[in-house]
């Protein structure tokens, strides 16, 4: 078996041993070499799904349904089901997960151990916020039903618990109800920051969903133009479009990245004065997943990785912040066609060590070029300790343990909650 | 086409049967599926009732199919609950220990036992009620390990040799009820059976490519498919080495 990756490839470690799970009833752990870590379908980055010791517990086999509400909208699931087995199951009841992420092949199991969010987390907060209940297999043979406000305060702890707090074997989620399978979306291009933060305060307020694609590279007057990108779910229509899922795959390893510089400033401009139609008619797959039409996507920046550098800065800092840090990305010259930008709600994430806080996060992609990129995210670390913000350890193979520990207060506080059995490299390099 | 609207999967939670459920299942079938194991059984029919519709019957039976006496009673009951039987699915086996074998004769004759002559019990039972219904299919999952011996697997191979060969006769026999008798022989596929394997490299897929094969062959009414397809050409260079070279080559 080739070794488990994260989704950026980086870095590249092995475990002692891999165990692939197929029953959830598995109680055969007690022999593996430990710690144990839950590694799903790989489409988190960096190390939180990586060890370089003991056991990776493969959980893809554990695909099955539990329970299906269809009245209610509750679904009971194995850990290892991928969003997009969840949501080619419950869309045509009229059902759609009330958050999701940017790629549908994230295992529930993984979305609850990241606590990840979606485009509309203004609206309806993390993954977390929709989970009813959860089962724990511990290292001592112990199994535990973890539902939210439970007085020992597991449930918080394995929200975005990184997989720490035992193997997660099924989750009981509270689905959104939808009417069809399409979103009417409306995009609008902006010239700079401030055009963004008056526009997005608009968009939020109207519209469910929300997001902006900015261009990494643009500098001057035109620092962060871009293009928000704002969704609801579509009311019942007397006609609707047909739709037909393409999906290609990148066949090879490439020697070295597509992205560099000369590609991404030709890519950003076309993309940023491409014409613009107000409302469409989308399909919900190219929406929230336009990059799972491309497997392997990861692959087109070569041989060597890539990091995603995602931050959240507070409230009041974000316009200064952000504004800073898109100023040393531009002058560094590289960046990626990924460049997002959202304002997250104020509706506090229900995890110890969540990402999502009020603030405004951005995300890029940038590949690896050694020292080099090391040397920038040393200097957009400065920025984001500075404002008072976080990383995301879902996103991170390189951040040092002194900017985790400021931007997650409870990590001291989560460790007691920790499977002495359990434990990942990334958890090892943020608590030295 | 043959129809498969209501299916019984003898070795229903093995995982090349679970996908093929999953994919019946989708196609709006009803299934009765008959499997060793309580909590796997329990876990795969919760499983096929939420991704069925409300009209599909999916129903479980807990069984030792080596235990030869329950065979009649178990057909007798899934034609019961779903009001008749379009097809049957065996795909129940275990992969054997070749060297414990070796040096066990009984274990041996307990791998035999489980992998054809419990098999070709149930098949004598079912082609009788095919046969009287002159229409359905019988599909089983042999392997390419029953089309030569090889050193290193015979006696798995020697069952599935046996099988494959009841097979062909019993195809020939049910020819004139119009009744299709497929022989599934699935390569090198990752399961929790070939799990002490390395299972890297272009030889090995996975369980639902092998449903989809099964599902067509069964409703084209098949004889003999390889799956995935190439094998075919595989083991017919295996078939054709000389004995005098193949016996000392190790394979």
């Amino acid at each position: 078996m080739s070794t488990p990756r994260s989704w950026n490839r980086l870095p590249r470690v092995k475990p002692n041993a891999v165990y692939a799970l197929s029953q959830r009833g598995d109680c055969m752990l007690d022999t593996l070499p430990r710690p144990l870590l839950a590694y799903g379908n790989g489409r988190s980055y960096g190390d939180v799904c990586l060890t370089e010791q003991g056991t990776l517990l493969l959980t893809r086999g554990l695909d099955r349904f539990i329970v299906f509400d269809r009245k209610q909208g509750i679904l009971c699931c194995e850990a290892g089901v991928t969003l997009a087995e969840i949501l080619a199951l419950v869309v045509p009841h009229g059902w759609f997960l009330p958050s999701t992420p940017g790629t549908r092949l994230a295992t529930v199991g993984g979305s609850v151990a990241n606590d990840v969010h979606g485009k509309n987390h203004h609206a309806m907060g993390s993954f977390g916020h929709h989970v009813r209940a959860l089962e724990l297999w511990r290292s001592d043979g112990s199994v535990i039903e973890c539902r939210p406000g439970d007085s020992v305060g597991l449930f918080s702890a394995t929200i975005g618990g990184l997989g720490l707090t035992g193997l997660i074997r099924w989750v009981e989620l509270q689905l959104m109800p939808i009417h069809n399978p399409w979103m009417w979306v409306e995009s609008q291009r902006f010239a700079n920051l401030e055009e963004f933060w008056a526009l997005n305060r608009r968009a939020e307020a109207s519209w469910p969903y929300s997001v902006a694609w900015i261009d990494c590279l643009a500098q001057g007057k035109a620092q962060g133009r871009g293009i928000l990108l704002t969704g609801q779910h579509a009311p019942a229509q007397a006609e609707l479009p047909v739709f037909k899922e393409y999906s290609k795959r990148i066949p090879v390893d490439l020697p070295f990245s597509m992205i560099n510089g000369l590609s991404l400033r030709a890519f950003n401009t076309l993309y940023y004065w491409q014409p613009l139609k107000r409302q469409v008619l989308t399909h919900y797959v190219p929406y929230f997943y336009p990059l799972d039409a491309i497997q392997n996507w990861n692959r087109i920046y070569g041989r060597n990785g890539f990091y995603q550098y995602q931050c959240v800065i507070p409230p009041c800092e974000a316009e200064a912040a952000i504004a800073s840090l898109l100023d040393t990305i531009a002058r560094y010259g590289e960046g990626s066609f990924l460049a997002v930008l959202k304002t997250f709600g104020s509706k506090p994430s229900l995890g110890m060590l969540s990402f999502p806080r009020p603030g405004t996060t951005l995300a890029l992609d940038f590949p690896n070029r050694g020292d080099k990129t090391l040397r920038l995210f040393e200097r957009l670390d400065a920025i984001v300790r500075e404002a008072g913000g976080a990383l995301y350890p879902g996103k991170d193979a390189r951040m040092p343990a002194s900017l985790f520990q400021s931007g997650y207060p409870q990590w001291e506080a989560f460790d007691k909650y920790i499977d002495p059995g359990f434990s990942s490299r990334f958890w090892q390099r943020v608590t030295l | 086409m043959n129809s498969l609207k209501r299916v019984v999967l003898f070795g229903a939670t093995s995982a090349i049967a679970e996908q093929t459920a999953r994919q019946l299942v989708a196609q709006g079938a009803s299934l009765y599926c008959v499997g060793r194991n309580r909590d796997k059984l329990t876990a795969l029919i919760d499983d096929l009732k939420v991704r069925a519709i409300d009209h599909q019957r999916i129903y479980g039976c807990v069984a030792d199919l080596t235990d030869i006496a329950q065979h009649a009673h178990l057909i007798e009951a899934a034609e019961h609950i779903l009001g008749g039987i379009d097809s049957v699915l065996i795909a129940y086996g275990t992969l054997p220990d070749q060297k414990a074998c070796q040096l066990n004769a009984s274990m041996t004759r307990q791998e035999i036992e489980t992998n054809a002559l419990s098999v070709i019990n149930l098949l004598t039972l079912l082609a009788n009620e095919f046969e009287n219904q002159q229409r359905g299919v019988i599909a089983v999952i042999s392997s390419v390990a029953g089309d030569r011996g090889r050193q290193s697997n015979y006696v798995y191979g020697a069952a599935k040799g046996m099988l494959t060969l009841f097979l062909q006769g019993l195809r020939n026999r049910l020819a004139k009820a119009n009744v299709d008798v497929v022989t599934i022989k699935p390569g090198f596929v990752d399961t929790p059976m070939t799990a002490k394997f390395d299972r890297s490299g272009l030889l090995w897929a996975k369980p639902e490519q092998i449903a989809k094969g099964i599902i067509k062959a069964m409703q084209d009414g098949k004889s003999e498919v390889y799956l995935p397809w190439f094998w075919q050409g595989i083991m017919l260079i295996i078939k054709h080495i000389p004995e005098l070279i193949f016996k000392r080559m190790s394979l």
